[in-house]
Order: C-alpha cells, then sequence, then structure tokens
C-alpha cells in the first residue's frame, strides 16, 4: 500500500467496497442533501458546491480524424469533501482528483492528478468557468465555448468545445433519483458539444473532430447502502437523438434511470425500469469480467441496439479502478457513445 | 603419534590454567572493543540508510529557492505548469527540553511513506480527515511519543516503527501552525512521474534551483569522520589486547620447549607439530574470539544509546539506540580474532619451526628475549619517521590516522631501550648494593615486562591524549557559548508583520533588539546560511572571531565585506582578505573568521543592507532580545501570551545553553569509555606480565634472600620495582600523550568537524592519571608480593639444591 492508497482513504472514508462505489454509499452526515424542485442559477452552479460531498464536471468526447478512424477522450474533474465546508491553505478538507484519458482503436492513455483545495492547485470558477487541476484545464467565458486540455506522461489532448444547443436537466428538472430508497443528485448535462482539435500519442499528433458530452452532478450520498457500481451510457444517434441511460447495481435489485433528448433538446426522463440494459459478452480485462458487448432496448421509443466496446482496453487503472471508453451502436439505430462501468 | 602429542601439548594448559584464562582473555578483549566499535558504526549507517527510505530522501531532485523560503503560490504556480512536485517544510520543535525535527510534507502529494502505511494499516487505522484538517496528527517513533502526550498545544498522535527518532512526520499544514509558518514551503520534490511538454524550469521560476540527491547534505558523507575517529579508537584497543596475547603465547611456548623437545626426540615431524599448534592457536582464537564478539555485543550495546545521542547532536544524524546482530559483524569479528591471535602468534611459531632439536628448555628466552632492545628500537625510530613522513605525504584524515599510527607504535617499540637506558644511568648513579641489584634486576626484568609496559603507554598517551582534547573542548566550547548567546531571549515570529507588531511592543520595555535574518544558500562545499546582522555592540564585543583583518566589524557592517565560519573557512581554505562567492553574482571580501561549533554547515554573516541585495525580500523572523537577565523568564511567558507564540518561539539564553552543553557531553562519552576500557586492558597486561614472571623469578630472589635480605623486604622492593616501571612508562606517555592531543586537535578533529581548538594543559588530571597508574602498578604486583612474603623458605632453599 502506497501514499496513493491513502488517498484512497481520503476519498472513501468507509473504506468496504460493499458502501458503493468510491464510497458514494456513505452517510451524509453534516452534508447538505440534495432536495426536489431546485432552482438551478447559473453560471452559480457551474461552479463546486462544497457543503455536498462529492461532485464532478465530467466530459466525454467521441471524435474521429480525417481518415474517419474511432477516438474517444475523457476530461473529469471530482470533488471530494472531506468535511462540509472550505478554508483557505492547506487544511482545506476539499480534495479534488483529475481523470485523463485517450482511447484509441487498439490503445488506451490515462492519468491522474490530485490535489486539495485551498491552494490554487485545482478548483472550480463559475465565472468566468475554469475547472482546473495542475495544468489541465476546461475554460471558457461560460460553458457554452470551452477550451479542454490535459495531459500525461506519453499522452495529451488540446480540444476546442463549442456548444450547440442547451443544458439538460434529468430525472425531475436536475433532480434525479439513484435508488428505491430515494438518494438523489443534482444532475444536468450539457452534450451538444461540436468538439475539435489535437490529440497528442506518443508516436504523432493527430487533428480529430467529432461530439462532446458534459455531466455535472453533485451530492451527498447518490448511492443506496447495497448500491455496488453502476453502468452508464451516454448515446448519440446518427438520427440527432441522444439517450442518457444508468444501472444502479444492489443487492436488492437494480434500479434504472434514462433521459431520451431530442435533437431540439427537448427532455423526457424516463423511470426506473424503462430502459432494459443486458451484458452480453464479457471481456477479462484487468482479472476482472468486464461487460463490452450490451443489448440497449427502450421499447417506447423503438430502440434496440447492440452497444460495443470500440476497444476493452479502456481500463482506468486509477486510485479506484473503473472503465470508461467510447462505444459504437448498431441495430435499430447507429451511433457512437461512451460507456462507464464501476464496481467491477 | 599425533594423538598422545596433542594431549601431550594441551596438557600445559591444564597445569596452567591462569595462563588460557589470560590468553583467552587477551583475545577476547581485543575482539570485543573492536568488534564494538564495528557494532556501533555499522548500526548507525542503517539507521541513515532506513532514515532516509522512510522519509523518501535522496531519492528524488529538489527545489529550492535561493531565499529561505517558498512560498506557496510559487508550489501553485509550479503546478499549473505541469510541475510535479511535492511540497515539504523542515523545522524544528522544542518539547522537553529536547529540539525535534518536523518534517511536515504535503501528504496529498509527497511519495510513499512507510510510516503512513503501517499507521494505515494498523489495527485504528485514523480518518484521513484527521490527518490533513486541524487540529491534524503528529506522526512519530513510540520513544518519542511520551514527550508530546504530556504537552496540549500538540495535536494528537500516531505512533509508527517506521519513523526515525528525533522525527515529527506530519502534514504540511499541521507543521506550517507548529512553526508559526504559514504559506512557507522549505524545499519541493520533484516526483518522478511529470508530464509530456514540461516548461523549463527557468521560464517558471528562475528564482528556484533543481537539485540532485548527490548534491543534498548527505548524513553518511558528514558523519564518515565520526566513525573514522570511533575505528581508530577500536583499532587501539586492538592492538592493546594482542599484546596480551602475544605475551602469553610466548611464554607458553617457552615453557612447553621441554615437551617440545621429547615429542621430536620421538620422532613427531615438524610439520606435524606445527599444524597441531596452529589448529590449537585457532581454537582458542574461535573460543576467545566468540567470547569478544558477546562482550563487544554488550558493549556496543550499552554504548550506542550515547553515540546516537552525540551524532545526533552534532549532525541531526538519524539513528536510534537499538543494536540488531548481524552475520557479517560476527564473520568479521572472528576473522579479526582469527587473524590478530595468529599474527600476535607468528614471531612464537617462527621461532618454534626454527628451533634445533635438541635445545634446552631456556627460562629467559621467550619473548622480547631474542630480539635485542636495540633493533626494537631503530623499529621505532623507523615508525615514526615514516609516520611524520605519511602525515606531510598524505595530508588530512588519512595522513592524521598515519602519524598517530607511526607515534603510538615507533613509541612503544622504543621504550624498552629507554627504559634500560634509564635504569643504566640509575644504576652507576646508585651506591647501594641493594639498589644497584633492585636497578639490574629491573634491566634484566624489562625484556619480559616490556610488552606490558608498551600496552601501559599506550593506554596512558591515549588517555592523555583524548583527555586533553575533550577538556580543551570543554572550555572552548563554554567559553564560547558565553560570547555567541548573548541576547537573554531568541525570538522566532511567524511573519512580517506579527514580527513588526512584537518590535513595537518590545522595544520601550528592553535594552535592544537585534533583528537577525538569514537565508540559505548553496555553496560549492555544500549549504550556506547567509546572516544579516545590525551594528550593536553584542557583536563588536563579544563574537568569538578566531581570525580577523583590521576593524572587522566596520568592513562588515559599513563596507559590504563579509565573515564567515570556520567550518567554511577550513573547507575552502578562505581567510581574512581573501574574497567569497556567496552567490554567482556576489563575491565579497572576507573581513574575518568565526568559531562555530556543533554546527556541519558552513555560515556567513553580512550586513542588513547586504543581504537585502543578495537575497531581495528575505524576511526577518529571528531577534535576540536584551534585557536584564532577570527580567527573560518574566518576558519570554508575556510575549508567548501576547502574541499567541508556540513555546519553541520564545527560547531563554539559559536553556539554549544547557542544551549545547547537554549535547556537547554527550559528544565525548563514548571517547572517554573507550579511554577507561583500554587503559583497564592494559593493567590486566601488567598483572598478566607480572604474574607469569613470577614463575621465573626464584631463582634471581633466592641468592638476595640468601645474601641476608628479608622475604619481607623483597616483596617491598617486588611492589616497588612494578610501580618505578609503571612510574617511569607515565612519565614517558605525557610528551606522547601531548603529541597525541595535538594530533586529535590541530588534525583530526579540524578534518571531523571543520573546527580546531586551541589545546590547554590539565596538570590536575595528569597528575590523576599517574596516581591511577601509579595504584595499578601496586595492585599488579600485590599478588606476587604476597606470594613471595608466603614463600616457604624451603623452596627459596630448593633453587639452589637444583644448582650443579
Amino acid at each position: 500500500m502506497s501514499i496513493r492508497a491513502f488517498i484512497l482513504f481520503a476519498l472513501i472514508p468507509i473504506t468496504s467496497w460493499a458502501q458503493g462505489f468510491a464510497g458514494l454509499g456513505g452517510s451524509a452526515e453534516g452534508f447538505s442533501r440534495p432536495m426536489p424542485r431546485y432552482s438551478f442559477e447559473f453560471p452559480r452552479d457551474h461552479g463546486p458546491h462544497p457543503t455536498y460531498r462529492i461532485e464532478w464536471w465530467y466530459l466525454t468526447a467521441n471524435l474521429k480524424d480525417s481518415e474517419g478512424q474511432d477516438y474517444g477522450i475523457q476530461w473529469t474533474l471530482f470533488r471530494s469533501a472531506l468535511k462540509p465546508s472550505e478554508t483557505d491553505g492547506w487544511q482545506s478538507p476539499q480534495i479534488w482528483m483529475g481523470h485523463a484519458a485517450v482511447t484509441t482503436p487498439d490503445n488506451h492513455y490515462f492519468a491522474e492528478r490530485l490535489s486539495r483545495g485551498g491552494v490554487g492547485q485545482a478548483g472550480v470558477t463559475a465565472q468566468p468557468f475554469e475547472a482546473w487541476i495542475d495544468e489541465w484545464h476546461m475554460r471558457g467565458d461560460d460553458l457554452d465555448t470551452l477550451n479542454l486540455t490535459a495531459n500525461g506522461a506519453d499522452f495529451g489532448y488540446d480540444l476546442d468545445l463549442q456548444a450547440q444547443g442547451s443544458l439538460i436537466f434529468h430525472g425531475d428538472a436536475g433532480y434525479s433519483v439513484k435508488s428505491a430508497d430515494g438518494q438523489a443528485s443534482y444532475y444536468y448535462s450539457q452534450p451538444f458539444y461540436a468538439v475539435e482539435g489535437t490529440l497528442h500519442l506518443p508516436d504523432r499528433d493527430i487533428e480529430v473532430s467529432g461530439q462532446g458530452w458534459l455531466d455535472r452532478e453533485w451530492s451527498s450520498q447518490p448511492l443506496a447502502e447495497d448500491q455496488s457500481g453502476w453502468d452508464w451510457f451516454s448515446l448519440s444517434f446518427d438520427g440527432g437523438d441522444k439517450l442518457m441511460a444508468f444501472r444502479l447495481r444492489g443487492d436488492r435489485g437494480d434500479f434504472t434511470a434514462a433521459t431520451w433528448i431530442e435533437p431540439n433538446g427537448h427532455a423526457t426522463p424516463l423511470p426506473d425500469g424503462s430502459v432494459a440494459l443486458t451484458p452480453l459478452e464479457t471481456t477479462r480485462v484487468e482479472q476482472r469480467d468486464v461487460p463490452t458487448r450490451w443489448q440497449v432496448s427502450l421499447p417506447d421509443r423503438g430502440v434496440d441496439v447492440e452497444v460495443s466496446a470500440i476497444t476493452s482496453k479502456a481500463w482506468m487503472g486509477t486510485r479506484f479502478e473503473y472503465w470508461e471508453g467510447p462505444v459504437s451502436i448498431s441495430g435499430s439505430h447507429e451511433g457512437r457513445g461512451y460507456l462507464e462501468m464501476t464496481g467491477y | 603419534m599425533i594423538p598422545p602429542a596433542i594431549q601431550a601439548l594441551l596438557s600445559h594448559w591444564r597445569t596452567h590454567p591462569l595462563q588460557l584464562v589470560t590468553l583467552l582473555t587477551g583475545i577476547a578483549l581485543a575482539t570485543c572493543l573492536w568488534s564494538a566499535v564495528q557494532a556501533i558504526n555499522a548500526e548507525a549507517r542503517a539507521s541513515y540508510k532506513r532514515a532516509n527510505a522512510q522519509l523518501a530522501i535522496g531519492q528524488f531532485d529538489e527545489l529550492r529557492a535561493t531565499g529561505s523560503m517558498i512560498p506557496l503560490s510559487r508550489y501553485a504556480e509550479l503546478r499549473r505548469a505541469g510541475w510535479q512536485v511535492a511540497a515539504v517544510l523542515d523545522g524544528s520543535l522544542r518539547v522537553d527540553g529536547r529540539s525535534v525535527r518536523l518534517m511536515g510534507v504535503d501528504m496529498v502529494a509527497y511519495p510513499a511513506l512507510p510510516a503512513i502505511t503501517q499507521i494505515e494499516q494498523g489495527a485504528d487505522a485514523p480518518n484521513p480527515a484527521d490527518i490533513l484538517t486541524a487540529p491534524g496528527r503528529l506522526l512519530m517513533s513510540p520513544e518519542l511519543a511520551p514527550h508530546f502526550q504530556s504537552d496540549d498545544e500538540f495535536p494528537p498522535i500516531l505512533t509508527s516503527m517506521a519513523l526515525p527518532p528525533d522525527l515529527v512526520l506530519t502534514d504540511i499544514g499541521v507543521a506550517e501552525h507548529l512553526l508559526n509558518r504559514f504559506g512557507q514551503i522549505s524545499r519541493l520534490v520533484v516526483l518522478p512521474d511529470q508530464p509530456r511538454d514540461l516548461p523549463p524550469l527557468s521560464d517558471i521560476a528562475p528564482d528556484l534551483q533543481r537539485i540532485s540527491p548527490s548534491a543534498q547534505l548527505d548524513t553518511a558523507q558528514l558523519t564518515d569522520s565520526f566513525h573514522l575517529n570511533l575505528s581508530a579508537f577500536g583499532l587501539l584497543s586492538f592492538a592493546v589486547g594482542l599484546f596480551i596475547v602475544h605475551g602469553t603465547v610466548g611464554l607458553a611456548f617457552a615453557q612447553r620447549r621441554g615437551t617440545i623437545r621429547t615429542l621430536r626426540a620421538l620422532g613427531l615431524p615438524m610439520r606435524h607439530l606445527i599444524g597441531i599448534v596452529l589448529v590449537e592457536l585457532l581454537l582458542l582464537a574461535l573460543i576467545g574470539g566468540l567470547f569478544g564478539l558477546g562482550l563487544g555485543y554488550f558493549l556496543a550495546g550499552a554504548l550506542l544509546p550515547d553515540v546516537a545521542a552525540t551524532l545526533r547532536g552534532l549532525y541531526a544524524a538519524p539513528i536510534d539506540g537499538q543494536m540488531s546482530l548481524r552475520p557479517e559483524w560476527v564473520a568479521a569479528g572472528l576473522s579479526m580474532a582469527i587473524g590478530g591471535t595468529l599474527g600476535a602468534s607468528g614471531h612464537a611459531l617462527w621461532r618454534l619451526s626454527n628451533m634445533p632439536i635438541l635445545t634446552g628448555p631456556g627460562l629467559q628466552a621467550w619473548g622480547g628475549g631474542k630480539t635485542p632492545a636495540r633493533i626494537t628500537g631503530a623499529l621505532g625510530f623507523g615508525l615514526l619517521v615514516a609516520g611524520i613522513l605519511a602525515f606531510y605525504a598524505f595530508q588530512g584524515l588519512i595522513g592524521g590516522f598515519a602519524l598517530l599510527a607511526g607515534l603510538l607504535t615507533g613509541a612503544a617499540l622504543l621504550l624498552p631501550i629507554v627504559l634500560s637506558g634509564v635504569l643504566a644511568f640509575l644504576q652507576k648513579r646508585s651506591n647501594t648494593p641493594v639498589g644497584q641489584w633492585v636497578l639490574a634486576d629491573m634491566r634484566a626484568q624489562l625484556p619480559g615486562l616490556s610488552l606490558a609496559l608498551m600496552a601501559l603507554l599506550l593506554a596512558l598517551a591515549a588517555n592523555i591524549g583524548v583527555g586533553t582534547m575533550v577538556s580543551s573542548f570543554r572550555l572552548t566550547f563554554t567559553g564560547w557559548l558565553d560570547q555567541r548567546l548573548t541576547s537573554e531571549l531568541y525570538l522566532t515570529a511567524a511573519d512580517d508583520q506579527q514580527a513588526e507588531f512584537i518590535t513595537a511592543w518590545l522595544t520601550p520595555q528592553t535594552s535592544a533588539i537585534l533583528p537577525i535574518r538569514s537565508t540559505e544558500l548553496t555553496h560549492e562545499t555544500g549549504p550556506l546560511f547567509l546572516y544579516g546582522v545590525i551594528d550593536h555592540e553584542s557583536y563588536r564585543r563579544n563574537w568569538p572571531l578566531i581570525d580577523e583583518g583590521p576593524d572587522a566589524w566596520d568592513h562588515v557592517l559599513n563596507r559590504g565585506a563579509v565573515l564567515i565560519n570556520e567550518q567554511l573557512a577550513r573547507r575552502a581554505d578562505l581567510w581574512p582578505g581573501d574574497t567569497v562567492a556567496i552567490t554567482p553574482r556576489h563575491t565579497l571580501p572576507i573581513a574575518g573568521v568565526y568559531s562555530d561549533y556543533g554546527n556541519p554547515t558552513g555560515q556567513a554573516i553580512v550586513s542588513m543592507s547586504v543581504l537585502d541585495e543578495i537575497a531581495p525580500g528575505t524576511q526577518t523572523r529571528r531577534f535576540g532580545i536584551r534585557i536584564t537577565p532577570d527580567r527573560a523568564s518574566d518576558l519570554a511567558q508575556a510575549l508567548r501570551d501576547r502574541f499567541d507564540l508556540a513555546p519553541s518561539a520564545v527560547v531563554q539564553q539559559t536553556a539554549m545553553k544547557a542544551q549545547s552543553l547537554a549535547i556537547f557531553e554527550k559528544t565525548f562519552v563514548i571517547t572517554s569509555a573507550l579511554n577507561v576500557l583500554t587503559l583497564g586492558v592494559a593493567g590486566f597486561a601488567i598483572l598478566t606480565s607480572l604474574l607469569t614472571l613470577w614463575t621465573q623469578r626464584l631463582p634471581q630472589v633466592a641468592p638476595v634472600w640468601a645474601l641476608g635480605l628479608t622475604r619481607a623486604k623483597l616483596a617491598r622492593l617486588e611492589l616497588l620495582r612494578s610501580v618505578l616501571l609503571a612510574a617511569m612508562t607515565a612519565f614517558l606517555a605525557l610528551p606522547l600523550g601531548l603529541i597525541l592531543a595535538w594530533v586529535l586537535l590541530a588534525v583530526i578533529n579540524v578534518q571531523a568537524f571543520g573546527w580546531r581548538l586551541p589545546m590547554n594543559l590539565f596538570p590536575a588530571d595528569w597528575l590523576g592519571l599517574f596516581v591511577l597508574t601509579q595504584i595499578a602498578a601496586f595492585l599488579a604486583a600485590a599478588l606476587p608480593a604476597w606470594r613471595l612474603l608466603r614463600l616457604p623458605p624451603a623452596a627459596l632453599l630448593r633453587v639452589f639444591a637444583n644448582e650443579h
């Protein structure tokens, strides 16, 4: 065990996996709790909410180079509060963690950064918008126009994002329920980014363009105690419709939720049980069996598709490990998207 | 033939058990002291290595500022430029009257630390929130914990075996609070995994220097000379122990000549004989060596805590007082025992192999008897000269030790011829027959006693030499402390603003406030601490300059000159009139050199304005406060209360002095202990020599007794003889000891510690040592004298019956 593992403790005050992935099932004592009918206020809510235990700025993008080759990138900044407060200096209880990855058809590169708040090394400001950790940043005058960079030892990227649509609020106007017990988070997205820029790979730089999807979510106890992980899909169909769907796996059964997003930005929340997410095939990745081919069906909308990982190698070997990578869609609809699987 | 031969040879030890005990003791003593020193050295070195590994020190490059501290904002800038660095804030805490190193690391970014691992794997792993947020936790070794538990001002404690003693590890957020250094960083550790496309350091932080692990201050290097010193002492004890071995083996061979002659006459080939004797010696060496190792292990265990205290005090070297048994140490110790025994017996073996088959059992023919005193004397003189030549040829520590070795062995070998000469001179002057007989008898006894006397000479010389060094040091050091620590209170403020408030508050209450501004620089000889001072008579009057140009202080305070400490002066060979490059852009003339005992690093003093020019923005955090001594205590408390200062932020001069002296006393405990032990070994050597000589005394004493001297008178003369020889040796040891002291003070110490001490003479100590020697000689002769007193006249008469 190392200092890195020590930090894992910092992020997981309750260490047992049975308590949910990354401690997300821990108790929320002393922290604020998401309530229904919250009125979002922007740009304020693009910034951090230190009295909530956990929060993230999560961007994924499906990209192609000039030859039509598929790529995926991930840029995530997590905030985890040891205490529901913020102070200046080293004793700030806010811990920040950055994850970045580039996935090519046959390789996956990732990097991780860790910092605490209070010393200027990492943080988020709402106006002008900037989320940063070390030299990585996601910034722009507002959330509609962003510049995104990250670097690892052998890869990096520099991308420009332009929003083509409005923000999407999941669940009940941004109040997203995560279990039958009522655990919930605030959750909104910007799924309409046009992305353009450069990927730096060990052997070459590649000009790419494509579509990006930003998730914003904060909570203090998003998982129920029996829930140990989730499978999360963000799918963009060639016809312009988009689907966000997740399945939270628990001892007492799975909990699913989804949002159907039309090209004009109209979003329809879909309750537990509307969407069926079924693993079709698992692949042995880093000594774990990870589902890399799925059947996603949403009978209400006539969706019955197979979702396959572009490469099974998209394992994030970070402090808490998970699978996150680009997928391709075939069946009733064609398209591309991103898949995240935790707790395997 | 071989088994009976072995039996015959071994029967000697059965009839002479005391000789066997003496021989084994000699081997054991030689091995014991040598191994003890080796064990201590190995333990200390292992400690340094362990501590470095425990704290991940010396594995990574570091960034340091030319000004003493790195601001927190600079850390954030580096991070935001992509540089993966971890912040460390070092300092010291004073608790229970001892100084403890505090290392505050950014627990989120610092590389793996075994201490953390151990704590988090423990039964009650702490919540990371407790470690990272106020009040935080202090991590320390279990032995240090009791000192902190009684004080409510410190955060709760977590103990870990994986931490060096005298070091407290904590998060940097806790450290800046305890040290009153908010937003400051001592050094940045450059982490191994850096991202691609990193901008060069010179673009983003030109004020920071990147220092590779090899250029960082290395404890092992610093303490090398200290360990060499200890080794030399161990070697000296080894040599003294071997004197005993040499003497006893020689005696045993001489006494076994009859047996050997008979065995050879019966047809035992010389090869077999030598083989048997060699195996016998090997066995004895092994037994004695094992005994010695056992003793050495315990001795090292007993001495180690003091050595540890010394090393911590002098070099802040992390070392714990725990011994562990190392196989390579056992192997080395036994090899030394065997090698030493065979070496010490070589002469006897060689003579055995060359002995004509029918040579009679000569009684006087052992020991140095066959080598004329003139040859040993010449050899001794040669060694003396060689030592001096080596000193000039090699210089430095090696030269110093070569000179010591040459001096000591040369003088020892010269001893018999000098004593013989003195006795001959006295004999000519003596006008009573008894007096002449006693002196002649002593001369005749010299070859048999000379080895023991040589051992005594060495032990006495070492005692005088080391004693003079330690006492000189103590005298100089106490005086130096008085000069150096002139202010009644020393205060460390948290920041400039607090410093201003405190100064304003203090000014009406004190006679003077002396600001001390300092910054850490890097000189080619290692780290260099630069201090800025103001013009005050406290400096002009008291500062301990050992070498100065004209108007040294005027030059420093008004004309941009610099004072440097002795360590820097000697390392870089810079003296008043030379110039020193404080930084690549600042070369200053040297106005004087001051003594700076107990500090391993280089130091320099300039005026405040010069310091500001060299390191702009350096803040004044330390102050010396002059007030009447009886008010110091109250003012210290008032300062702490009013400005909410940590106890370590206000220190009284008296406490500082007491602590420095305590460190000093510890420094030489090990030396004194080894000293006393060597003297003990020498006393033992005299006793064994006299006891073995006793067996040959009767033929010499009997005729004198027959001429009318009573046994009581003879016994008194026996005592007198021993005391007189010891006295003569002691007289000769005095100049040798003083030369030794000079070499230690002027050569070895300069190399080992970087300072040279004035030599003081302590006749009272010599007198004490002289009396001790006389008592030892008296006691050593008491047993033979008592035997003589109780000898039945028939035994004396039998001497004549054996004569033809």
